[in-house]
């Protein structure tokens, strides 16, 4: 299945797999940035692949001078009862990535929850706002240069 | 901006009329939209959940779900904590299920560990994984019920629950905040107390459960509140990331200990209940039916339930019991590793997902090989099913509102983290 899932995809978009990666049964696929929408529209189309469900998007935040973070995918297909992990990285100097939202909808929310924790703006996202923290909080807190305790007066308190 | 612009036309057109005394002006007070804010603190919406609501009338045209009242960076608490210390904070996820998340919790860290587990531990963890879908159902069902005006129901299905809670308290000594399970096994071993409990439980449970669906299943007013409200397709949902009873209620039979079985589900009967209404009855159908797999599920683990060790022998992963820390010179030195620095799993990332009452409960672990996760991304199905409660409330009544968050069952310990 794992090497199907690489040999259709190297068929369709030869230039978008960077690597891929097995760790305990677990599959990843490494994919390019500017390659991350046709790779998703292509997986949720292919009638054997179908990739019908986007479980989860998050990033991780590798704190390395290049390539500082790594947006991660999950998706589930039903059909074939798989999970696969897309993997995608991203610099701290253009932390963009375009949105999968028109593919998937529920990557909207957790597009919103990605931006909200780690600042990288998802391009094309229809409704890019804060989704647990304040609107006018200005730090990203599951970055690893905020500290644990957070940051004194970065929520200011409402005047008398 | 625009609501005030309408607001001062009419004002003005009120005004007008006074000026002229005519006293024949007549308007639609229901031809403008209104915007009003349900939450966070509103007893219906189970807990701190905000709804901004734009009303045409008495209808809902457009409903958007505010997170974050409750929000409390679990996440970031992960990445500072060792792998066990993060097990607490696992109850307080979803906290009308807290054992299966717990157990949730450690089946990621044991794939990534590559970590095998006692059969014994196995079949515990099952055992109190059902109680624990059988209690959140109730409490959902019962929510539920009480949102639409049953109130009676409430107070049956959380006299059930009481008696589930009370095993947990003999099993580990705390009714909500288990924190059971431990990488590599669990706190304690399951006791004759706690089967002839749960054996007591299940001998009433099948008698009082007709009851609760005799109340409501023959009651129109609660038939009449349910039945075609917030109804979405199967693509819909499939497209927006809902899982769980919601998921099953419109068709599909996604259930997680079938399709990626864990622990020791693949050995046990049960069955995958499906409906194809979709609607807030087909949930509320679904609960019910799955709360009786679940006691099914539970008579069988009793039957089954093998003896053995109830925790896995590796010392550099799995705490030693609390004997040997107190009279052996190894497991007082493992003890203190562990609990200074932690276990110590290879560098990689997993993801691992268990079917939670809710829906799919999921944590990916990215480890860089210290004691410390560097990453724990928790997937909580409740905000995954609270993305679709937009759509699910488009064109509802507002009478209906309260109907349709009671059939999400969103619980937002989990949803906000």
């Amino acid at each position: 299945m794992n090497e199907r899932i690489l040999e259709k995809l190297r068929a369709q978009l030869p230039a978008a797999v960077v690597g891929h990666e097995e760790f305990r049964g677990d599959f990843s696929v490494f994919i390019r940035k500017q390659d991350i929408v046709a790779v998703s529209k292509f997986l949720k189309d292919d009638p054997d692949l179908a990739f019908t469900m986007a479980i989860d998007v998050t990033a991780v935040d590798y704190y390395l001078p290049a390539d500082r973070f790594e947006v991660v995918y999950h998706l589930y297909s039903l059909k074939n009862k798989k999970y696969l992990r897309l993997r995608v990285k991203v610099d701290e100097q253009d932390a963009e990535i375009p949105s999968v939202t028109g593919v998937w909808s529920s990557a909207n929310w957790h597009e919103r929850e990605t931006y909200d924790m780690f600042g990288i703006t998802f391009t094309g996202h229809p409704d890019l706002r804060r989704f647990y923290m304040p609107e006018e909080f200005e730090y990203f807190p599951l970055r690893k240069d905020f500290p644990l305790m957070g940051i004194p007066d970065s929520i200011p308190l409402p005047r008398r | 901006m625009a609501a005030r612009l309408m607001d001062e036309q009419r004002k003005s057109q009120i005004l007008t009329a006074l000026e002229n005394q005519d006293t024949t002006i007549t308007f639609d007070a229901l031809e403008n939209d209104m915007v009003i804010n349900m939450g966070p603190q509103h007893p219906a919406t189970h807990g701190v959940l905000r709804l901004l609501v734009r009303l045409d009338g008495e209808t809902v045209v457009a409903a958007v779900p505010e997170l974050g009242y409750l929000h409390r960076g679990y996440e970031k608490i992960a990445e500072n904590g060792t792998y066990h210390e993060f097990i607490p904070h696992t109850d307080r996820l979803d906290y009308l299920s807290p054992i299966s998340n717990n157990v949730a919790y450690v089946l990621a860290i044991e794939k990534l560990c590559g970590m095998d587990v006692p059969r014994r531990a196995q079949f515990i963890r099952v055992m109190v994984s059902e109680m624990s879908r059988i209690a959140s159902h109730l409490v959902a069902l019962g929510s539920m019920a009480m949102d639409v005006g049953a109130l009676t129901v409430l107070l049956w299905t959380f006299r059930e629950r009481e008696k589930i809670v009370d095993i947990y308290d003999v099993l580990c000594g705390a009714r909500f905040t288990t924190s059971y399970a431990r990488i590599g096994g669990l706190q304690q071993d399951w006791t004759p107390q706690c089967t002839e409990m749960l054996e007591k439980f299940l001998s009433e449970f099948a008698g009082n459960v007709r009851d609760v669906e005799r109340l409501l299943t023959t009651n129109k007013i609660f038939i009449d509140r349910c039945e075609n409200v917030g109804r979405l397709s199967a693509d819909d949902l499939i497209s927006m990331g809902v899982t769980g009873p919601l998921l099953r209620a419109a068709g599909i039979p996604r259930d997680l200990r079938r399709d990626v079985p864990y622990l020791v589900y693949p050995e046990l009967d049960f069955e995958v209940i499906t409906l194809q209404e979709g609607d807030a009855l087909a949930r509320f159908y679904v609960r019910l039916a799955e709360m009786k797999e679940s006691a099914k599920i539970l008579r069988q683990v009793i039957d089954k339930l093998p003896s053995g060790p109830f925790r896995t022998d590796q010392p550099k992963k799995v705490l030693p019991t609390k004997e040997g820390t107190y009279t052996k010179m190894e497991e007082l030195i493992h003890d203190f590793m562990l609990i200074n620095i932690g276990i110590d799993p290879p560098v990689g990332q997993v993801y691992h997902a268990v079917e939670s009452s809710k829906g799919e409960l999921g944590f990916y672990v990215v480890s860089d090989g210290t004691g410390q996760p560097w990453r724990l991304k928790i997937r909580s199905p409740s905000t995954c099913n609270l993305s679709a409660l937009g759509a699910m409330l488009k064109g509802a009544m507002i009478s209906d509102i309260v109907a349709i968050i009671g059939s999400v069952d969103p619980v937002m310990g989990e949803a906000d983290k």
